[in-house]
């Protein structure tokens, strides 16, 4: 069954003129809105090529005044601390993306499939987690005192590895295999484990990708895990920890360029900002095109069915 | 002899319930594959929760929890008193009613205007370019706000004085900040919302719009009958989900942009602000723990009401 094309937009009927108010309100309104989106990421992008100078006389402009790669090189003389920023990031999105799938898409599977007597008491014990909580204070000291993960990678990568939210995601693809699979995998004697991976795996795969993408995003955009449970005993902070840290402390900006023989006074404090975000930033809105329709996807059917 | 067989079947075996054990072993594997989530949120949402007690007393860190004196409702009894709570109640409800009826109300708007238009490449568009905002993180997100409105080198600061209007110092004005956060808010949510409203309008039936344009309504009437009464239980439902989380606030957002900055907390601090600050700057783990605790308990509540609510609407839709 396909969804007919709607209907207003059919040739035969001919365009009243309401619709074209419409139309032209809506290129007018969407289009600014769009170019809103955008801009801010243009200025950051201008500001870190400008000089430290120009800033300063002019404040940050939509076309650097003065062009500058200074900061760049700055960042680049020592690049310690961004590149250990980089690989711990990589490390934790990809580990923690690997092993949330897994479970994620095992636990959905199991909950959804209908002969399974426990599924709805396992849903509420795992939906439940979402509407009441001890706070934040029980959490903070169960992680450091009881399980002793402060400056451990761990305490990053571990809370961010399921949610309820995605559990439910996950059920909600799930749905859309027929249960005849599952049936005929029964027949032909093969266990749970076996079905689920050899029969439910491969059909799953536009649910693997974008709920390893809400992953990987979460692992990427971290820094509030870091914030309570990274000291400043730990070297490399995951990236957007470490943009936070050159942001607010000028200690982290100085440390961030450390070794490359400026003298303070000197630092492009501002244009450096900017470009320690460009390049913390730069490759997941490179990255964007081409993986934000999975993440449509993910909302519609998280929307439609949840 | 067909007839007898059809006729004589064993007596019905009474159906008894299978002992606990069988079934236990019946579903070990498909147990075995939720055990992984089970033991997670055991270890991260379960194990933490007997830990609220920590409200009801007067916290030493090297201690420990329950071996800490106990102090009865001494620390909500300073919160009430002091004021401090109700001003948080007050600023994270207040946020909340501002997001929730200007965000729906905006991404409605742009959804149904996003429908009517013809071209699938600009709605396409238009969809990945408003969603950009939802896809990175709040730290950079008040690197972009400073950028803007700083006071000596702002984008915007510059834009105001070229203009001969004066720029107020803003990171010094806690009057300019509810404006700020809300708008900064609308401006990352509305692609997400728009996407799940666009997601709703186009899994709508759509004869009935046919039929109203063959019927010669315009498009502003197709919006009026059709479009938005069809629409009407979604938007119904998020609303009320909505207002169930609303003394839940978006502690990132609210941290990068204010952080540590006093002078704007009268009216930017959230319940979630204050919980981090005073346990991670302050120390003050008790108090801190009252203020999350009775978020949870008064939260959870609101929860409830919303979901009963809901339920009595369109059980289809209620979350138990």
């Amino acid at each position: 069954m396909t969804t007919p094309k709607p209907a207003m937009h059919t040739t035969h009927i001919k365009k009243d003129s309401s619709q074209i108010v419409i139309n032209t309100i809506t290129y007018i309104l969407v289009t600014i809105f769009c170019v809103l989106c955008i801009t801010p990421f243009w200025m950051i992008i201008a500001s870190s090529f400008s000089t430290e100078d120009a800033i300063r006389r002019t404040g940050f402009t939509l076309w650097p005044s003065a062009f500058s790669t200074y900061s760049y090189e700055l960042l680049f003389r020592s690049p310690d601390q961004m590149i250990g920023a980089y690989v711990v990031t990589i490390a934790l999105a990809a580990i923690g993306t690997l092993i949330g799938l897994f479970i994620i898409s095992m636990t959905g599977y199991a909950l959804q499939r209908k002969d399974f007597p426990y599924r709805n008491g396992i849903m509420f014990y795992i939906y439940f987690t979402s509407l009441f909580s001890a706070g934040l204070v029980p959490f903070y000291l169960l992680m450091v005192q009881t399980l002793n993960l402060r400056d451990s990678y761990f305490a990053i990568l571990l809370p961010l590895l399921m949610s309820p939210w995605l559990i439910v995601l996950m059920k909600n693809f799930v749905k859309d295999i027929p249960h005849e699979i599952t049936e005929s995998g029964k027949i032909d004697g093969a266990g749970d484990f076996r079905i689920f991976y050899a029969l439910i795996l491969p059909n799953l795969k536009p649910a693997l990708a974008t709920i390893g993408l809400f992953l990987a995003l979460s692992y990427w955009n971290e820094w509030y895990y870091s914030s309570l449970f990274l000291t400043s005993k730990v070297e490399y902070r995951p990236l957007q920890y470490h943009l936070y840290n050159v942001i607010n402390k000028v200690a982290s900006l100085k440390n961030s360029v450390a070794g490359s023989n400026v003298v303070i006074t000197d630092l492009p404090g501002e244009t450096l900002k900017m470009a320690t975000a460009v390049v913390a930033t730069g490759p997941i809105i490179l990255l964007y095109p081409f993986v934000q329709k999975y993440f449509v996807a993910g909302l519609t059917v998280g929307a439609v069915k949840g | 002899m067909y007839c007898l067989q059809k006729t004589v079947t064993p007596p019905q075996k009474k159906y008894v319930k299978p002992s606990l054990g069988r079934t236990l072993g019946q579903n070990k594997a498909l147990i075995l594959m939720c055990l992984p989530a089970i033991l997670f949120f055991f270890v991260f949402s379960y194990l933490p929760m007997p830990g609220a007690y920590i409200a009801f007393t007067n916290f030493q860190y090297n201690k420990g929890i329950f071996a800490s004196p106990f102090v009865g409702l001494k620390n909500f009894e300073f919160l009430f008193i002091s004021g401090q709570l109700g001003l948080l109640l007050r600023n994270t409800i207040l946020y909340n009613i501002a997001f929730i009826v200007l965000g729906n109300v905006v991404q409605l708007a742009f959804a149904i205007l996003l429908n009517e238009v013809g071209s699938k490449i600009y709605k396409k568009t238009a969809q990945s370019i408003m969603f950009l905002p939802y896809f990175i993180s709040d730290v950079l997100v008040s690197l972009l706000v400073y950028n803007l409105i700083n006071y000596d080198y702002g984008f915007i600061s510059n834009l105001v004085r070229s203009l001969g209007g004066t720029m107020p110092k803003v990171y010094q004005d806690a009057n300019a900040w509810p404006f700020i956060i809300v708008l900064v808010n609308l401006w990352k949510s509305t692609g997400y919302g728009t996407v799940v409203y666009f997601a709703a309008i186009t899994g709508m039936d759509s004869s009935m719009m046919e039929a109203a344009q063959i019927d010669g309504a315009n498009a502003w009437q197709r919006i009026r009958f059709i479009t938005l009464p069809t629409l009407k239980p979604t938007v119904v439902i998020l609303f009320l989900f909505a207002i169930g989380g609303i003394l839940k606030g978006n502690f990132g957002l609210f941290y990068n942009l204010v952080g540590n900055n006093s002078m704007l907390f009268k009216t930017t601090d959230i319940i979630e602000t204050y919980v981090y600050r005073s346990m991670m700057n302050s120390f003050n783990f008790s108090q801190s723990s009252a203020v999350g605790l009775f978020q949870s308990v008064v939260g959870f509540f609101i929860v409830l009401g919303a979901n009963a609510f809901v339920k009595h609407l369109d059980p289809d839709y209620a979350l138990f």
